[in-house]
């Protein structure tokens, strides 16, 4: 299969996190993730895409089927515009948050995931990237 | 606008219009018998040519008092308020913007025929000038249709969601001071805000002490969630009822524990019965076979 499957989609607005998770919930159960993984991927985008929305003003996901020798798998690619982040081995620390919220949703996407890239840099915005394999 | 006065004081537009209200008329409806695509299976022809009749009198009466710039005139509003039921009216009997929006366009071609007729050969300039204030004119007109199209399909929308807020926050009582709030579908901030009043104020309404929030038809929980349902027990703790956390499925357990939350001291049950035989045993209440 040469067809890369590949959809993006903005986020400005919190029912765009919505708009996103069932995006990835549909691609993950069409390629045939079983219902746990199909959550697990579901959450951690729904974690990325919200952090992008409070933390970096808004940005855009990527959500594409990754094809890699026999293996299937969905990645995500969420970018933003924001403020970037200071120190990444702080923000992937559980329970250190630079806003309200619990501090678990960087790293708990890590841990939802199989593949897991961080690029951000302050003032240059972030780009986070999951892929979970079939 | 670079609309200047002179321009239109110059224009045969008004007298135009005037002179030819009928044969206008006549060559508009036949325009939008070819044009107007289903306008006619969906609209009487009488119907029609009323609405089309009233359209060119309050557009002639319009471009009397205040030119061809509809911009915030008064002399306008009328045939602006005409338009908004208009397009009301449309979008309500299933017409698209489109069909809506070519009521209005189909006006042009009758229009310039007229205008080319009145200037003659000679006089292109003017002519092109007639044409070009009529083209923007009945262009904004069209186009106020489709707003007002949008603007209508909004409201739907907004209504929409304020019920879905009211529909999806039922607070029920289960027994005498046991609450259940099944909680469907996503949980976002401006919901769980709604959830969370609710369920404080059934607990003051009810004097309930104990409520078991369901959280089976919660498509995924990640860390907002999380925080959400840990602050509603909180509050509903400060305000003296304990709180049980029922419907976990399976999937959503193996992520709450991915994602590292903690529910700490908060007791969470597998199904809703089993929460509401929880909830029994600690009031020392139990249901018996009769």
């Amino acid at each position: 299969m040469s067809g890369n499957e590949h959809l993006q989609l903005s986020i400005s607005t919190e029912p765009d996190v919505v708009y996103v998770r069932q995006a990835v919930r549909k691609l993950a159960s069409e390629i045939g993730f079983s219902l746990i993984d199909q959550t697990k991927l579901v959450t951690a985008a729904s974690e990325l895409a919200r952090n992008a929305l409070i933390y970096g003003g808004g940005g855009m996901a990527t959500i594409e089927k990754k094809q890699q020798g026999t293996r299937t798998g969905v990645c995500l690619t969420i970018q933003d515009q924001g403020p970037g982040i200071e120190n990444i081995e702080k923000a992937l620390e559980d329970g250190y948050s630079t806003g309200s919220g619990l501090g678990l949703g960087l790293g708990g996407a890590r841990r939802l995931s199989n593949e897991f890239e961080v690029k951000s840099a302050p003032g240059e915005g972030t780009t986070v990237s999951i892929t979970r394999w079939l | 606008m670079t609309t200047s006065p002179q321009n239109s004081a110059d224009s045969r537009l008004p007298l135009v219009i005037e002179k030819n209200l009928d044969r206008i008329l006549d060559t508009w409806i036949s325009e939008l018998q070819v044009d107007g695509g289903r306008l006619l299976n969906l609209i009487r022809e009488s119907e029609l040519r009323e609405q089309a009749s009233r359209f060119l009198d309050l557009l002639r009466k319009a471009i009397k008092v205040a030119g061809v710039n509809p911009e915030k005139t008064a002399a306008y509003d009328e045939l602006r308020d005409l338009l908004d039921e208009l397009s009301r009216s449309r979008s309500e009997q299933g017409f698209t913007p489109t069909e809506t929006a070519t009521f209005v366009f189909s006006l042009k071609r009758p229009l310039f025929r007229e205008l080319k007729e009145a200037h003659g050969d000679n006089d292109t300039t003017a002519l092109l000038d007639d044409i070009w204030q009529a083209t923007m004119l009945l262009d904004r007109l069209g186009l106020n249709t489709t707003e007002v199209f949008i603007n209508t399909r909004e409201a739907i929308i907004q209504r929409q969601q304020q019920d879905l807020l009211e529909l999806s926050t039922p607070v029920v009582s289960l027994w005498n001071g046991i609450l259940a709030l099944p909680v469907i579908g996503t949980l976002d901030s401006e919901r769980t805000q709604t959830v969370m009043e609710s369920l404080l104020q059934k607990i003051v309404a009810t004097g309930s002490d104990i409520a078991i929030i369901d959280i089976t038809g919660v498509p995924a929980v990640d860390t907002l969630v999380a925080q959400h349902l840990l602050k509603t027990v909180t509050a509903a703790r400060l305000m003296g009822a304990e709180c049980i956390i029922s419907g976990i499925r399976p999937q959503i357990a193996q992520t709450i524990v991915h994602l590292g939350v903690e529910l700490g001291n908060v007791t969470t049950k597998g199904t809703l019965a089993d929460a509401f035989a929880l909830a029994l045993k600690k009031k020392r209440q139990k249901v018996q076979d009769i």
